[in-house]
Formats: structure tokens, C-alpha cells, sequence
């Protein structure tokens, strides 16, 4: 196996177009312990690190651009994005521990295509894209459709995320991730729930987005729930609808880490705990006071 | 295939090893370095025992490819003591009793000195939690949040 | 150093035991110079590898190791043609096969093959090449499916021993033993309230963070130095010998530092196999496993299934008892079902009960011993019945267990008497707990539970030196696993009446000092402490002969006090130990003396917990939100260290009653072997955990010392479940209380007032 670390884009572009067998890597810590657990080594192994535009969490005239080599700790570092996306924040910083949060990246944990990924659901309500280094040039899609099933991706052999784009969150928004997992750090996620919520002034939700980890082989959109939710007022019937649909949309396994019936149920309890705390945020952002960091399940 | 020179600081010493691309830098700091006190107990960032200080922030090395080291600088265990000057965390370690076997302790000691770097003033809940990526099987953790605790007072109280 | 002085914990007439100083290993802990296992490099040493079966059960037709030869870099291959047929006792052949498989393989990880190369790289190269032809047989997971009628059988001429006739078709029951007393149906029909339910538990493992390592160094002249991290270095070479043939003698063991080790670094895995290397190689190898082969490879602890009736009158007396136990012995027979049987019942003064229990083979790991072995898993169910029972005749659960609490001289259901033990102390010690009486907030509950653990003697040794300048050596062959060099020097300190820091405790290897017993059992402070007093207590005598040399006067009237030697009239200027020392060429030379012993006067020990668990109704999630531990420690000798024994114990039970468990999937594969999905607990899923310490002296102890290691790990899985129990209203009886069982407890089990 051989290490590359090259600083531009277009370096790397050409030092995967060079050998089929090479593959990209950020903070390594799904790419080695898979090659310690008998995957094949790559022949090569192309470090995104040293790349100034992979590194960084920026703030544009619209929105935000994370690297996607940059390591989740400084997503939870950045106080401002913390005020303004915290689920997105509570999700990345959920990835393993201390030590593991300053290597974790985004674009490995999305690539990395794990059902159980903690930081995609919360990308996801966030509508977050992904700029791909393509070829010649950059193609932006949906972090949704990058994944396709466990440890499968619609990149391209030598494509790579360079980046990825979140929108301004509009005013009265909250977001929220929990996930259920039988210790309190250190696992991967039975179920995961993240939602974002926007609301009126009258306490109306205006739109809503709700998404699952871990209850199917790709990231779930709850479309039911969102439905349930926009135009409503949130209270116990709602939220009823909510964990009603979300374990409805649910698509699960059976695994040493849960039960069909299990994560059914409670990603309907998670979802239903999700909206409640991203439209709590929402209201509390409407009336400034900052958000509140959520818990680990 | 033809190994590499790596160079790079640890423990403020300019230091040069040789590896191959795959090895992983818990590797090199043991069998090429010769810093045993980084220990091995799952080579795959579960446990934190291989804990160090990469450019200041706390990783496993297990995680870290050996070329990834070049031009770093590294801190371990071995590192933490000004010379006989043991660093306040050992001292509270030893005094409240806060190792049994004692191969978890170079990485606990790295990952509160991170910790402590970066918060000052933990609560119990703080120092629980940003330790969770190291685990200790013999003690139950209690006198080792404790010791985390104490040394943090001590060195606050230095600080003032 | 400074000592860490606590009133408090400092006894009365005692100088140093009891107080807290700094160990003397401690400097090279925090700072990285202990050498474990796998710090050792040698040069022109090779690093191994090992190959292990990837089939729960299947016969070896054959093992082509050719092409792994031939790669640039092997130096070495073995194989079971490289060892003798094992021989010596039925338990001796099971090591040795279990060390390295020979016709069949029994389990995934059991050793087929190992690789000696320049580089682990390389080795685990070589393993990919060896060509192995493997006929997969069906394989037998559970006590259940290995006892079923039909079942296939993991070893073909197995009769169960304890039966009686004894059968005459093999099977997969290795043993079965009886303990009983009374007559069963008369105690029943005694009973106002009879509880009756089944019990599982899953194996679990130790969990000691530093994998097995060993180095060895095998010269052509037929001899072998071993270096390994282990619980005792004269086992390793007693039963490296068996399966190399050879004499102990040609091997020397030299004891590494031990990163834990809980009963499951008391057997060999690679010693055996580095050593046979290295003789092939020529070269010294290195070996050291990677975690997932520690899961896989190395001994659990049982699984196991236990259904027990219990009933008790309106007056609180438990009348009868009557359980049946089976306990997965994994591929080999020598589950600790004995110890299970014995300390099911022993916290109580039952006068009727049968305890019946077998040894069940399955293919799995060879379990092996942890924390108390077998003692957990038969008070899961006896300390969860026990709860229902006192709930159901609305007695307090800490009164009911006082009320048929042992005391001393009652029988213990395995047998003896009770000596002095102090299991009322410890539960008087929780109900008077404000603990106790803490109010709770919603959905938490909270549980109590009790256990007992007997403690070990066995066989130590020691050396004490006084050296020139009137410090002191003290020379053990017990593996410090957890502070007892301190234990060590504090007692001689104490003994000797120097500073504990002129007191130099040292773990010698297996040519420098006598032979030494496995550190397992509770035994090292008690056992080998005891043999430190003894060889103290011998060099007193001789320093007071000298100084009865000295004076001119008959010994009788030298005391020693405070460390040094005084005419009993004050006739003559005390000479200190420094003195005598410093002039020991006119006295007859150096001083130092040996003692060795057989530990008889073992103190039983005794713990009861209390836990506060809080669980999420919607999820099943349990958190553990206070946790109270009282345990007999007899003598507290470094009262820092039995605090951590006793927290330690506490944990690895909450997280056996929460989390952990080996997950296996239909093909007999351990489908979580490593840390991230073996869920030990993190320091984030704990609270403090309150440690109080009992001191009921134990009689056959110089200091009254009793083993504090291992009785803490008993009572935690039925406090954490009745716990669970009164905050959901449900009883459960199956382990572990992982989210989905709770859950599916909350949703569909049945409630209960
Ligand atoms: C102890 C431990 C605990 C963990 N806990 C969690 C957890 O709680 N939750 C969780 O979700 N994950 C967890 N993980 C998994 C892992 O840390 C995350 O998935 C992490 O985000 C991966 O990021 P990385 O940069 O380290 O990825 P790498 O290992 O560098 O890469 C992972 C994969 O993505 C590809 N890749 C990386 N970057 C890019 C890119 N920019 N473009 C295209 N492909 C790319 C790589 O080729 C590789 O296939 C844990 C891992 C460990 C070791
Ligand atoms: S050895 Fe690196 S985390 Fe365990
Ligand atoms: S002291 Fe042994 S693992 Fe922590």
C-alpha cells in the first residue's frame, strides 16, 4: 500500500486517475480498522488532509461550506455553527470519542455509506449538498443521494466530496439529532432521528423535515411526518402522527445491535423526541435566547 | 516495497523513523521509536490505552497511518514529565490510587491532559464524557474521574 | 514520596497497614516505563501470528503449510505434528489440545497453526497461505441444544462423571455434582410463598485491556526463557511444559507487568506456541494477540441457565431450596459450576435444599475463570428470588436476607463451618446507608443483592533481604495485578517497623524466588502476605539474635520495637535495623530469610450492594444513577487499593447485568469481537461508586486480612435486575438488561405489584 498526500484537488484527481486501486481517506478511522478486520488494503491511499479547501468550516455570504476532510471536532469547536445548526452539530459530535472527533470527517462518515452514520440524518434535514470532484470538474448533488446501501455510494470510481454547502437556516428553525444506543458514547446507533422544524409566529410549523439512520440500508426521509407536521400546531396527537409514521417508514434488520421490532419502535419515540427538541429550538431562536445541547439518546 | 523516513517532534525531540505507508503510527512509536508506553489494547480507536497528542489534539495513534506523522508533532505518555517533575495528573493519579494494572493509564493520562488543556474546569460529568473514549477495566473509572478532578483544582490553583 | 495520611483509615496500633501510600511501582505506571507483555523487543526477534479455525466445529483432514514456508520472511511454522500427543490427566490433554488443535477444531479461534516471520506483516501473510481442508461438522451452541437428546457430540467417549449408575452412552455433560441437605418436600410444605423461574445469563469476558502477549527465547542447548504478562509465571511454565513435553525446569518464566487480568490470565494460549517457534526459528518471537482473537480465543465466563424454587414462611425463614444449574463449559469440560453450586446458597441458613449442576460442553472458547468464577450467575437467580420473595411477604429485602443471614458456626451449604465472617456487618452497613432511605425520581427503582466468594489460600513463597544500608528487599513470585506490592511492603514495613519506602517489593521471576500459586483467588495479600510476615518474622529473630550477640546477652532479652533492637531493661543503646545491618560481617554475614507456606485460615468474604437504576420507558434504556457497594475486607492492609478492588468488581457486574454478552450468529460465529460492539462499561455510563469497607478481622490472618478481589462482582447483576424490577415492574430473568429486553419487559411482559 502506498500513501499519497497530495494539496490540490486536481493532484488528487490525477493521483486516482492513475491506479484503480486507490482510494481516498480522511481521518482514517473507518478505513483502518475495516483493513484490521481482513478488508483488502488498497494499493494506494490518497490523504484529502492536506488539501486547504477539504479543511475548514467557512462562512459564505448564504450559508456555510464544510471541508469534507475537515475533523468533526471542529464542527462542535465552531460556536456560531453550534448556535445555528446544533443538530447538525450534536450529530457529528456523536462519532466515537474526543480522540476519534478530531480525525472523523464528514465526507467519511457520509462515504463511508454505514446505515448507522450519525451525522447524515442531520445533513440530510439540513438539506445539505455534497461538491464532488468529477473528472475534470466538480458536480454538487444531494448528500442524500450519495449513499445507496450499506458501504455503496453513487460516487464514481475517483470521485471524491470536496466539500459540502448548507443554507442559511431561515428564522424560527431548529434542528435536533438523538439515537438510541445501549451505553452512553462509544457505540453505534441503534436507530437515529434527526428533524429540522421551522416555525411561524404563531407556533405553526411552516415546514418540516424528518430523517432516519439505522432503520434501513440508507438514510429514510420520513415524508408522513413532515406532512403531519407542517401546518399544525405541535402537540400530542401530532405527535402521535409523527412516531406513528416514522416507525411505519421504517425498513430495519434484525443485528447484533437491535431488533426489527425494536428499532420500529423506537424510532418512532426517537422521532417524536427530535421534533419536540428542534421545534423548541426553533421557538427559542425566534426569541433569541440560544439553543440547548441535547443528549446522547 | 522501500520504507520511508519520517521525521518529525516528540516529546520535543526531533526524531526520524522509518516505516512502511501502511504501519500505523501506535506501531512505529513502539517497535520503531521505542515508546512502549503507548499501549495496544484493540487497534481499532476503541479503547484509547494508544492515546497521544498529534499536533496538540488527542488521537488514537492506532488511527493514524505512519506517513501521516511527517512533520508532526507528537506528545506521549513519556512526555508528560518535566524531567523528575512529574505533570500534576500523574501526581494525582498516584496519590489517589487511580490505576490497578495500570495499561490504561499512559492514555488516560494524555487524553485529561487534553481535556484539562481545553476546559480548565471540568464538572464530573464534563471529565466523564470527554473521557469515554478510554476504557479501564480495573477500576470502575470512580478514582480516576476523581484524580482528573483533583489535578484540575491543583492546577488551576498554580495558575492563579 | 508523601503518604497520603487518612486518619480515618489509620488503625490503631498499626504504623503503616492500613494507610495509603504511594505504590512502588507507581512512578514507572504514570510515566510509561512499565514494561507489559508486548514491550519486550529482543534482537533478531521475530513476530508471530497465529491461525485459528474459522469453523465452530470441524475435523482438520489436512494442513499444507508449503507455500507460507516459502514466502520470503517465514522463518517458522507449527502445527499440532509439532507437539507431543498430550498426555497426563484428562485436564492436562484438554490444555494441551486447546493450546493447539490436533484432529478436530471445537470453536472459531481454536489454534490450527502459527507463523514466525520477520515482520507481523509478513506472518499474517503466511497464515492467508497455509492451506488448511477442513470437513465442517455440525456444531451445539447452548446448554440446551448440547443436552438435547441426539445432540452432536464435541468429544466422542464423553460419560458424565457424578452419575449415579453412571451412564453408558456418552454425551455432552462432562459432570454433574450435588450439594443438598434436609428433606426438600418437607421444607416446601413449610413454605407460605414459593417463588419459582428459569435464569440465563450469556458468556462474558474478562475484558482486561492488554491482550495475551509472550516472548520467548529458546537456545539450542534445549532451554527456554519466557517472558509474559500472566497471574502467575509458575503456572504458565508448569503447563507450557505439558504441552511441550518438557520439564518446567528448562523453562524460565520472568513476569512482565499483567495490564488485568480477572482469572483469565491464570492459563497459557501462546507460551507454548512461542516457544516451539522460536526453537524452530532459532530466533526469539514475539506474540501478541490482536482483540478480536482475545474474544474469540481466550476463556469467558460461562453461560448459563439455572432454574430455582425457593419458598419461605410468614416469618421471614426461607424453608427450602431447590436449584438446578447447567453452565456452558465452552469446548472443553471445567466450568466453575462446582463454585456456583457451593456459593449459590451460602449467604443463607437454608435447612433444606437440593443444588444440582452440570458441565456442559459446547462449542465455544474453553471458558475460563473470572472474578469469582461461577459465583455470579447462580446469585443472579438465588439474590433475584430472594428480592421477589421478601416483596411478596412485604419484608424488607436487607431484614429478610439478615433474618437467614450465615453467621459464625453455622454449616455452610458446601460443607464446613463458618468461621468469623462479617455478611451482617455488610448488610447492616447498606440499611443504615442514607442510600437507603434517599427518595427516588421517577422511573427509578432501586435493588439490593448480596454474595459470597470463598477466598484462596494455596501455595506462596518469599524472600526478605535487608540489605547494607538497612532497607529492605521483599521477594515474591506473585504478579502485582492491582497494587499488592504495596500490600507487600506496608505489611513488612509494619513488620519490620522501617519506613514503608526502605521497603523494596519485587516480583521475581520463576529461578529467583520459590513457587508461587496463581495471583487469582483473592490469595495474595492473604497467602503470600502471610508468607512475607513469616519471612519478616524470621529476620527479626535473627536481628535479634545479633544484637544478642553484640550486647553479650542470652536472645530473651533483645525485643524489637520501632525498628530496632532493645534490651529489655534498657541496659544497652537500641541498635537500629540500620546498625545491625551495617555491621553484619561480624554477626554472621548478610541477612535474609525465606518462608514458604500452604495459606490455611482463609477469611470467606462477603458483599452487599445497593443500586438506583433510572430507565426510559419508551426505549428500555437503563442508566445506573447511584451505586453503593459494602464488602468484608477482613483487614483493609492499602485501603485505596480494596476501595478499587471492590469498585472494580462492581462495574465489570454492571456491565455483565447491562451490555455485555457474546453474540453469536447461526454459523457458531462471534459476531462482536471487539470493544465498540462488547459493550464494557465507559466512565460515562457510571456514577461514583460508593465503596464502604467492613472490617470484621479475619482470625487466620496475621492482620486479619480476607481476599477483597472478587466477591464484588457477585451481587451486582441481581442488584442492577431488582433494581430494574422495582422501577418497571417486571421481573426479568434473563441477561443482559440491554435496551430491547427491557423494553420488550415494558411492552409485554407481565406487571407486577
Ligand atoms: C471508536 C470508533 C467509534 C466510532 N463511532 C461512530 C459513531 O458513533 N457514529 C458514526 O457515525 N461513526 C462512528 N465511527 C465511524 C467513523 O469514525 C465515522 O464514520 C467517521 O466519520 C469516518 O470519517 P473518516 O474521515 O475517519 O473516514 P475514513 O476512514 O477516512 O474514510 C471512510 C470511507 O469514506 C471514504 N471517504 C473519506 N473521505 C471521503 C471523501 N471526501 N470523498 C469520498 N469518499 C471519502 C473513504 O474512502 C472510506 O471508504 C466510529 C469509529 C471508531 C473507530
Ligand atoms: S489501541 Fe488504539 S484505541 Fe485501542
Ligand atoms: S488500571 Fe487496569 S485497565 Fe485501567
Amino acid at each position: 500500500m502506498r500513501y499519497f498526500a497530495p494539496t490540490t484537488v486536481e493532484e488528487a484527481v490525477g493521483l486516482l486517475a492513475e491506479a484503480p486501486g486507490r482510494k481516498v481517506f480522511a481521518g482514517a478511522t473507518d478505513v483502518i480498522p475495516q483493513m484490521r478486520a481482513g478488508r483488502p488494503e488498497p494499493d494506494g491511499l490518497v490523504d484529502l488532509k492536506h488539501i486547504d479547501r477539504l479543511v475548514g468550516v467557512r462562512k459564505t455570504a448564504t450559508g456555510w461550506v464544510i471541508g469534507a476532510a475537515t475533523p468533526t471536532s471542529q464542527l462542535t469547536g465552531n460556536a456560531e455553527l453550534s448556535a445555528e445548526f446544533p443538530g447538525l452539530c450534536e450529530g457529528a459530535g456523536l462519532i466515537g470519542s474526543d480522540q476519534v472527533q478530531n480525525r472523523s470527517s464528514l465526507g467519511g462518515n457520509l462515504c463511508n455509506a454505514s446505515p448507522a452514520a450519525d451525522s447524515v440524518p442531520a445533513m440530510v434535514v439540513n438539506a445539505m449538498r455534497a461538491v464532488i470532484a468529477s473528472g475534470g470538474g466538480t458536480r454538487t448533488v444531494a448528500v442524500q443521494d450519495v449513499p445507496t446501501g450499506p458501504g455503496r455510494t453513487t460516487l464514481a470510481p475517483g470521485e471524491f466530496v470536496i466539500e459540502f454547502e448548507l443554507d442559511s437556516a431561515p428564522a424560527n428553525t431548529g434542528d435536533a439529532y438523538l439515537r438510541l444506543i445501549p451505553r452512553t458514547e462509544m457505540d453505534i446507533a441503534v436507530v437515529g432521528a434527526a428533524a429540522r422544524i421551522t416555525l411561524d409566529a404563531s407556533g405553526t410549523v411552516t415546514a418540516a423535515a424528518l430523517a432516519l439512520g439505522a432503520v434501513a440500508p440508507t438514510v429514510v426521509r420520513v415524508a408522513d411526518a413532515e406532512s403531519a407536521l407542517v401546518g399544525k400546531a405541535i402537540d400530542d396527537d401530532v405527535l402521535a402522527a409523527v412516531a406513528a409514521a416514522a416507525s411505519a417508514a421504517c425498513n430495519p434488520i434484525d443485528d447484533k445491535r437491535g431488533t426489527i421490532t425494536y428499532r420500529r419502535h423506537v424510532a418512532g419515540v426517537l422521532a417524536k423526541r427530535a421534533v419536540t427538541i428542534a421545534a423548541e429550538r426553533a421557538r427559542n431562536r425566534a426569541s433569541g435566547t440560544p439553543s440547548t445541547n441535547g443528549g446522547s439518546h | 516495497m522501500a520504507r520511508r523516513l519520517i521525521n518529525c517532534v516528540v516529546n520535543g525531540d526531533e526524531t526520524d523513523f522509518l516505516c512502511e505507508d501502511g504501519d500505523s503510527l501506535l506501531d512505529s512509536l513502539r517497535n520503531e521509536v521505542g515508546l512502549t508506553g503507548v499501549k495496544e489494547g484493540c487497534g481499532t480507536g476503541d479503547c484509547g490505552a494508544c492515546s497521544v497528542l498529534l499536533n496538540g489534539r488527542v488521537t488514537c495513534s492506532c488511527l493514524v497511518f505512519s506517513p501521516e506523522a511527517d512533520g508532526a508533532t507528537i506528545t506521549t505518555v513519556e512526555g508528560l514529565a518535566d524531567g523528575d517533575h512529574l505533570h500534576p495528573l500523574q501526581e494525582c493519579f498516584l496519590e489517589g490510587a487511580a490505576l490497578q494494572c495500570g495499561i490504561c493509564t499512559p492514555g488516560f493520562l494524555v487524553a485529561a491532559k487534553a481535556l484539562l488543556d481545553a476546559n480548565p474546569n471540568p464538572t464530573e460529568s464534563e471529565v466523564r464524557y470527554g473521557l469515554a473514549g478510554n476504557l479501564c477495566r480495573c477500576t470502575g473509572y470512580d478514582k480516576i474521574v476523581r484524580a482528573v478532578l483533583e489535578a484540575a483544582a491543583q492546577m488551576r490553583e498554580a495558575n492563579v | 514520596m508523601t503518604i497520603a495520611d487518612d486518619p480515618a483509615t489509620t488503625l490503631p496500633g498499626y504504623k503503616w497497614v492500613g494507610t495509603r501510600p504511594i505504590r512502588p511501582d507507581g512512578f514507572d505506571k504514570v510515566t510509561g516505563r512499565a514494561r507489559f507483555g508486548a514491550d519486550l523487543t529482543l534482537a533478531g526477534m521475530l513476530e508471530g501470528a497465529v491461525l485459528r479455525s474459522p469453523h465452530a466445529h470441524a475435523r482438520i483432514v489436512s494442513i499444507d503449510t508449503t507455500k507460507a514456508l516459502a514466502l520470503p520472511g517465514v522463518k517458522a511454522i507449527v502445527t499440532g505434528a509439532d507437539f507431543p500427543e498430550p498426555a497426563g490427566n484428562p485436564t492436562d490433554q484438554d490444555m494441551c489440545r486447546n493450546a493447539m488443535a490436533r484432529e478436530k477444531v471445537l470453536y472459531e479461534g481454536h489454534v490450527v497453526a502459527a507463523v514466525a516471520a520477520t515482520s507481523k506483516r509478513i506472518a499474517r501473510k503466511a497464515l492467508d497461505a497455509i492451506e488448511v481442508q477442513y470437513e465442517v461438522l455440525p456444531h451445539v451452541m447452548t446448554v440446551d441444544e448440547a443436552m438435547a437428546p441426539g445432540a452432536v457430540l464435541l468429544h466422542d467417549g464423553m460419560i458424565t462423571k457424578g452419575m449415579d449408575p453412571a451412564p453408558t452412552e456418552p454425551s455432552n455433560v462432562a459432570s454433574r455434582v450435588v450439594y443438598q441437605r434436609g428433606e426438600l418436600d418437607k421444607g416446601f410444605a413449610d413454605a407460605d410463598v414459593i417463588v419459582e423461574r428459569t435464569f440465563t445469563t450469556k458468556p462474558v469476558h474478562q475484558g482486561y485491556i492488554e491482550p495475551h502477549a509472550a516472548v520467548a527465547d529458546t537456545t539450542p542447548d534445549g532451554r527456554s526463557t519466557v517472558w509474559c504478562s500472566s497471574q502467575g509465571h509458575f503456572a504458565m511454565r508448569a503447563y507450557s511444559a505439558k504441552v511441550l513435553g518438557w520439564d518446567p525446569s528448562r523453562l524460565k518464566v520472568i513476569p512482565a507487568e499483567i495490564g488485568g487480568g480477572f482469572g483469565g490470565k491464570t492459563t497459557i494460549y501462546l507460551e507454548p506456541l512461542a516457544v516451539r517457534l522460536s526453537q524452530k526459528a532459532g530466533r526469539p518471537v514475539r506474540m501478541v494477540m490482536d482483540r478480536d482473537e482475545v474474544f474469540m480465543a481466550t476463556g469467558p465466563a460461562s453461560a448459563s441457565k439455572v432454574t430455582i424454587k425457593m419458598g419461605a414462611n410468614k416469618a421471614g425463614e426461607i424453608t427450602a431450596a431447590e436449584l438446578w444449574m447447567a453452565y456452558e463449559a465452552g469446548a472443553y469440560p471445567g466450568s466453575a459450576i462446582g463454585a456456583g453450586s457451593m456459593t449459590a446458597l451460602a449467604p443463607y441458613n437454608i435447612p433444606h435444599f437440593i443444588i444440582e449442576g452440570f458441565d456442559v460442553v459446547v462449542n465455544k472458547p474453553r471458558v475460563y475463570s473470572y472474578r469469582a468464577p461461577g459465583a455470579p450467575q447462580s446469585a443472579f437467580a438465588v439474590e433475584s428470588v430472594v428480592d421477589e420473595l421478601a416483596h411478596k411477604l412485604g419484608i424488607d429485602p436487607i431484614d429478610f436476607r439478615l433474618q437467614n443471614a450465615v453467621e459464625e458456626g453455622m454449616q455452610a451449604p458446601y460443607g464446613p463451618k463458618y468461621q468469623k465472617i462479617g455478611f451482617k456487618e455488610t448488610l447492616e452497613a447498606i440499611k443504615h446507608h442514607p442510600h437507603y432511605s434517599a427518595p427516588l425520581g421517577p422511573n427509578q427503582g432501586r435493588g439490593v443483592a448480596a454474595g459470597f466468594w470463598f477466598n484462596a489460600g494455596m501455595n506462596s513463597s518469599a524472600v526478605v533481604h535487608i540489605n547494607e544500608d538497612g532497607n529492605a528487599t521483599v521477594v515474591t513470585g506473585s504478579p502485582d495485578i492491582g497494587g499488592s506490592r504495596a500490600s507487600m511492603a506496608l505489611m513488612a514495613a509494619e513488620e519490620l517497623g522501617i519506613d514503608y519506602n526502605r521497603v523494596r517489593p519485587v516480583v521475581a521471576d520463576t529461578e529467583q524466588v520459590g513457587f508461587n500459586d496463581v495471583t487469582g483467588g483473592s490469595r495474595v495479600t492473604l497467602a503470600t502476605g502471610a508468607a512475607v510476615v513469616d519471612a519478616c518474622r524470621k529476620v527479626i529473630a535473627d536481628l535479634r539474635a545479633r544484637a544478642a550477640k553484640t550486647w553479650d546477652v542470652p536472645v530473651e532479652q533483645v525485643e524489637w520495637v520501632d525498628g530496632q533492637a532493645q534490651h529489655v531493661d534498657g541496659s544497652q543503646p537500641p541498635l537500629s535495623l540500620a546498625a545491625i545491618a551495617k555491621g553484619w560481617a561480624r554477626t554472621g554475614g548478610p541477612i535474609s530469610a525465606a518462608a514458604t507456606l500452604n495459606a490455611r485460615g482463609v477469611g470467606a468474604g462477603f458483599s452487599t450492594q445497593l443500586v438506583d437504576v433510572e430507565v426510559d420507558p419508551e426505549t428500555g434504556h437503563t442508566s445506573v444513577v447511584r451505586y453503593t457497594t459494602a464488602q468484608d475486607a477482613g483487614r483493609a492492609i492499602h485501603p485505596s487499593y480494596v476501595e478499587g478492588q471492590l469498585q472494580g468488581g462492581v462495574v465489570q457486574g454492571i456491565g455483565w447485568a447491562l451490555n455485555e454478552e457474546y453474540i453469536y450468529n447461526a454459523d457458531g460465529k462471534m459476531d462482536n469481537p471487539s470493544f465498540l460492539d462488547y459493550r464494557i462499561p465507559v466512565a460515562s455510563d457510571l456514577p461514583m461508586i460508593d465503596a464502604v469497607i467492613v472490617e470484621v478481622p479475619n482470625p487466620g490472618h496475621p492482620y486479619g486480612v480476607r481476599g477483597v478481589g472478587e466477591v464484588g462482582i457477585v451481587p451486582p447483576l441481581a442488584a442492577v435486575a431488582n433494581a430494574v424490577a422495582a422501577a418497571t415492574h417486571r421481573r426479568f430473568t434473563d441477561l443482559p438488561l440491554s435496551p430491547p429486553r427491557v423494553l420488550d419487559g415494558i411492552l409485554n411482559g407481565t406487571e407486577e405489584s
